[in-house]
């Protein structure tokens, strides 16, 4: 015999369901509660950088849009500094850094506006390249997906990061970077996830 | 001194593992890649951080957060309460807790439920709390009814309210249900089944606390929730050391 390891385990995770808005976005299931939904504005109005938006779609194992789907990003600011204690440095008044945005009903198209991150420190060798940490809950989704979207115009630092470089398959590294285009001036980038099946998005255990 | 370090591996056989055909919308939104393994970086060991400015106090009582002057919402009036607390049991203090649910006939205030059962007009069905120093939070709400759903032809879900927890890092980001202690409903319920491990099922069933109750006014429930816990770094470099 010996003796117990007297840890505690971490609760289980369920799915998000069908009616996920009613809790995180209730202005999307129908009604208003809340004097401010949160989640609406990443990076806030003195946020330095450049000014993107973000738009995609998550797509299902039979190639069709999930309708239902809530989605998290989390990104450091143009300095690479997140708005966290443990950031690395501080950020501008109103940067927050976190985001929630859902699909259309019809569509299932999702989109945001924010600032391009900065590269950030990487775990003991080099840096990471820019990218934002996306979460992803829907019905159907036992435990919510950690994914990455990173830029495909930072090819030199996309080359050097440490995170897509520990995906061994070098094909699959291209499913997490967006593709930029310009719309009334102003930097688009495209982030389609795919669930399952064909150049299927890299998920990680984080 | 040891600083923090990276959060826990999850055990994700404790979790649901993603494919869970008992569970049908599970079987074209789940990934056939196995995940790829990070150690945390700075991206993962901090997440947002929310104070009182985004909360009110009302908006942990569902019972009144949607009701009109003088009214309340209606069903068996119940306290949900509990701490968050890491793996090594300590105490997650002034960080977000969500919660959403069906009223007391199991209809959901969505423009997407078409259940028959009548929406409450004095009731949302959402709530919030930024947990105390200690780690405690509660929510006043109307224990919610069961509902059918489309799986197959007879599943109904027990009993449950959605919550939504943060933690400090964006690594421990977690969505849960809370079931009640005793509902039949738990054992046949294919969204509960997707955890494979008996003792995971019992650590979402809230529990009768007769401690808690208001005599004449409210019965309570408790319910804990464990989020991942953090290493200490002790002989290794340190995460922003670059």
């Amino acid at each position: 015999m010996a003796q117990k390891l007297d840890y505690l385990r971490e609760t289980p995770s369920q799915t998000a369901g069908p009616y996920v808005h009613i809790g995180l976005a209730p202005g999307a299931a129908g009604f208003s509660i809340y004097a401010q939904e949160l989640g609406h504005d990443i990076a806030g109005p003195n946020a330095r950088g450049e000014r993107i938006r973000i738009e995609g779609v998550v797509i299902d194992g039979t190639g069709s849009p999930v309708k239902d789907v809530l989605i998290e990003a989390w990104q450091a600011n143009a300095d690479g500094y997140y708005a966290h204690p443990e950031g690395g440095g501080p950020v501008e008044e109103g940067f927050r850094g976190w985001g929630r945005v859902i699909c259309d009903f019809e569509t299932g198209e999702w989109g945001f506006d924010t600032v391009k991150p900065g590269p950030t420190p990487g775990r003991n060798i080099g840096p990471q390249a820019p990218h934002i940490s996306l979460w992803i809950v829907s019905r159907g989704i036992n435990i919510g997906l950690n994914t990455r979207l990173y830029f495909e115009d930072e090819s030199a630092a996309n080359a050097a990061d440490p995170v897509l470089n520990l995906i061994e398959w070098e094909r699959r590294r291209a499913t997490l970077l967006a593709r930029r285009s310009e719309r009334d001036g102003q930097g688009v980038y495209r982030f389609d996830i795919r669930l399952q099946g064909d150049d299927e998005t890299v998920f990680f255990d984080v | 001194m040891p600083k923090d370090g990276e959060f826990y591996q999850r055990d994700r056989g404790r979790h649901p593992p993603a494919l869970t055909p008992d569970y049908k919308t599970s079987v074209a939104r789940s990934p056939r890649y196995p995940l790829i393994s990070l150690q945390s970086s700075v991206s993962e060991i901090t997440g947002p951080v929310f104070g009182h400015g985004d909360v009110d106090p009302l908006d942990r009582d569902m019972i009144y957060n949607y009701a009109r002057p003088g009214e309340s919402a209606i069903g068996e009036r119940i306290i949900l309460h509990g701490r968050v607390l890491d793996e090594n049991a300590r105490p997650v203090p002034h960080t977000l807790v969500e919660a959403w649910q069906a009223n007391a006939g199991g209809r959901y205030r969505h423009k997407k439920d078409t259940y028959l059962a009548p929406i409450d007009p004095n009731f949302g069905g959402c709530g919030r709390t930024l947990t105390d120093e200690h780690g405690y939070y509660f929510f006043r709400t109307v224990k919610p009814g069961a509902y059918p759903w489309r799986n197959t032809v007879n599943n109904w879900r027990p009993a449950h309210i959605h919550l939504s927890i943060f933690g400090t890092g964006f690594a421990q980001r977690l969505i849960t249900q809370c079931y009640f202690e005793g509902d039949p409903l738990i054992a046949r319920c294919p969204i509960v089944q997707t955890i494979p491990d008996p003792d995971a099922i019992d650590s979402l069933v809230a529990v009768l606390d007769m401690n808690a109750t208001i005599p004449l006014d409210t019965i309570a429930y408790r319910f804990d929730i464990v989020l991942r816990g953090r290493r200490s770094t002790l002989f290794e470099n340190r995460l922003e050391g670059n």
